[in-house]
């Protein structure tokens, strides 16, 4: 079960950010996570959202660049070394992770993790397994 | 088709009387101006000096900044009563060149055009969009005259209003399109945003000069565009665009030999080269009466090739334009130019061809920077892929001009895409 998450290139410019968040904003789509990825000139915003295929369209045409691409979403417990039991779990089947960001959430117990892997196949069976709770497009509308 | 086939397919040893009658009456012309009259007195030669072809190579170089110097009329030849058109140059690199046409000279024009589009698949029903400017610049009017000699259909779009050329050119179908590379580039990708392709369109040839651009770059433009697109090349000092233009073979552009005598000269040393040697251009005009001009320096960089076309014409083909001896940048003492460097980066795959060269010498040394616009193919969501590609492109450039060089990524639509010439290179060095 994965999730799918949209990329978006930005220049590291003043108001560039903003731009493509208010893009999306303006469309009533909303973030439910965000994160950053930031190189000398430019950055890489990474957005999980409620209507991927809407804000795909409004900031192509507002002249972004956009991908979209897979990542798993986790709820682990919102409790210290919380992450790490996850981590354990990857790292004990050689998972290794391209990237990772997690958020809180007010509205259950759970902390939210988006891990991108290079084997998802690989990586979902194992956490399947480890009964990790996976979220789906529906689980993220909802949070 | 072949337009004008006496001309175009002539033996070379007929074609070489025809030029050299046609040389001594040029500079028989020439001399009635003070200007070409005065040199030729102090070297002590005339008209008469000419008895081959390579006589000329006596003759001075005309350069563009004897043309400034004598702005706007006074390399004009002929009577005031006959001048019928005048085009000049942008004048973006100083006082603009002028040209002053007589009806014979838009005769001329209009004739070598015509063998461009003849060359460009052209049919009498054809009709051509011509988004060259209309105006001083010589590209609109050129390409106007040929196709009306030649009796297709001429749409005077003139540059511009991209929405409306597109909306002409699939209302109208289009047969044939003329305009800068870059803006058959621009059209391209214009066309694809408004969700269509190449299926859309009737277009099956472009012709397209005023600007260099590379094998690359034609490749997209005949994706983009589903055409054959052509290379045509003139420039308003000499009569426009039609000089030489290029055939469906692809091989090279067709000078036209009648009209115009090509030499290729060493820019240094100038010493005259070979065929396939490369080095500037230096045109005489044969038949023009308004403003003849003799052994122009283009400061074009090209080579000549005498061999036959497959084709079947025998005029001689120069290659792509590859620099301009004034384009040629000195990058810690290496000599590099913009078209290079685009070819470079379009080697690597999924690349834009819109890219900016910055020069910079923030220290002793130049510091070489090549910002490029980030397609949706080359981007990722990580960071590492994203500089991968930067450091493959980073490569590629190096390996072309042998200098490090930084590669930048920057947003769509960021360097400015003009629709006339590309804004190609910014060089902030300062050797005050």
């Amino acid at each position: 079960m994965t999730v799918k998450q949209i990329s978006v290139f930005i220049e590291n410019n003043a108001g560039k950010l903003k731009k493509a968040i208010n893009t999306i904003s303006s469309e009533g789509i909303n973030i439910r996570a965000l994160s950053i990825a930031d190189g000398a000139e430019f950055g890489i915003l990474r957005l999980i959202l409620t209507d991927n295929d809407k804000a795909k369209d409004v900031l192509t045409k507002g002249g972004f660049i956009v991908r979209e691409t897979e990542v798993i979403v986790i709820g682990i417990p919102d409790e210290p070394n919380g992450l790490n039991t996850l981590l354990d779990v990857l790292e004990g089947e050689n998972i290794n992770l391209e990237y990772v960001y997690a958020f809180a959430n007010n509205k259950t117990d759970d902390a939210v993790v988006v891990i991108k892997v290079e084997n998802y196949d690989k990586a979902l069976k194992v956490l399947r397994n480890h009964e990790a709770k996976l979220y789906d497009e529906e689980d993220i509308e909802n949070l | 088709m072949i337009w004008n086939e006496e001309m175009e397919c002539m033996g070379p040893e007929e074609r070489k009387e025809l030029q050299l009658k046609r040389l001594k009456e040029a500079v028989k012309r020439a001399e009635e101006v003070p200007f070409y009259k005065e040199q030729y007195d102090k070297l002590g030669l005339s008209a008469d000096s000419i008895e081959t072809l390579e006589d000329i190579e006596k003759f001075p170089f005309t350069t563009k900044d004897d043309l400034r110097s004598c702005y706007p009329f006074k390399l004009v030849a002929a009577d005031p009563e006959d001048i019928v058109e005048i085009h000049a140059s942008s004048g973006t690199t100083g006082t603009a060149t002028v040209t002053c046409y007589t009806e014979n000279d838009l005769d001329i024009w209009g004739e070598i055009t015509a063998r461009a589009i003849g060359m460009a698949d052209g049919e009498k029903k054809d009709k051509i969009q011509n988004c060259y400017g209309y105006g001083l610049f010589t590209g609109g009017f050129g390409i106007d005259h040929g196709g009306k000699k030649f009796g297709a259909t001429v749409i005077p779009m003139s540059a511009g209003n991209t929405k409306r050329q597109l909306e002409i050119m699939r209302d109208f179908k289009s047969d044939i399109i003329t305009c800068t590379p870059s803006y058959a580039m621009y059209l391209g990708e214009a066309l694809e945003e408004e969700g269509y392709g190449p299926e859309d369109i009737n277009l099956k040839t472009g012709i397209f000069g005023a600007e260099m651009w590379t094998e690359e770059i034609r490749k997209r433009i005949e994706e983009k565009l589903g055409i054959k697109a052509l290379n045509i090349y003139g420039l308003t000092e000499v009569m426009g665009p039609g000089v030489s233009s290029e055939c469906l073979e692809q091989e090279g552009m067709h000078i036209q030999e009648d009209h115009f005598y090509p030499e290729i000269i060493d820019p240094k040393t100038h010493k005259t080269l070979g065929d396939g040697e490369r080095g500037e251009l230096v045109l005489t005009s044969l038949t023009k009466t308004g403003m003849p001009i003799i052994r122009f320096r283009t400061k074009d960089i090209t080579s000549l090739n005498h061999e036959k076309c497959k084709c079947g014409r025998t005029t001689v083909r120069m290659n792509r334009i590859t620099g301009r001896t004034d384009d040629m940048l000195k990058i810690r003492g290496v000599m590099v130019f913009p078209s290079q460097i685009e070819r470079a980066l379009l080697r690597v795959s999924k690349t834009s061809p819109n890219y900016q060269i910055h020069v910079t010498r923030p220290d002793a040394l130049d510091e070489l920077e090549v910002k490029v616009e980030v397609t949706p193919e080359m981007f990722s969501d990580e960071m590492k892929q994203v500089d991968e590609k930067r450091k493959e492109i980073a490569k590629s450039i190096s390996k072309e001009i042998g200098l490090r060089v930084n590669v930048s990524f920057v947003e769509p639509g960021t360097i400015p895409r003009s629709e006339g010439k590309a804004v190609r290179v910014i060089d902030e060095r300062n050797f005050e």
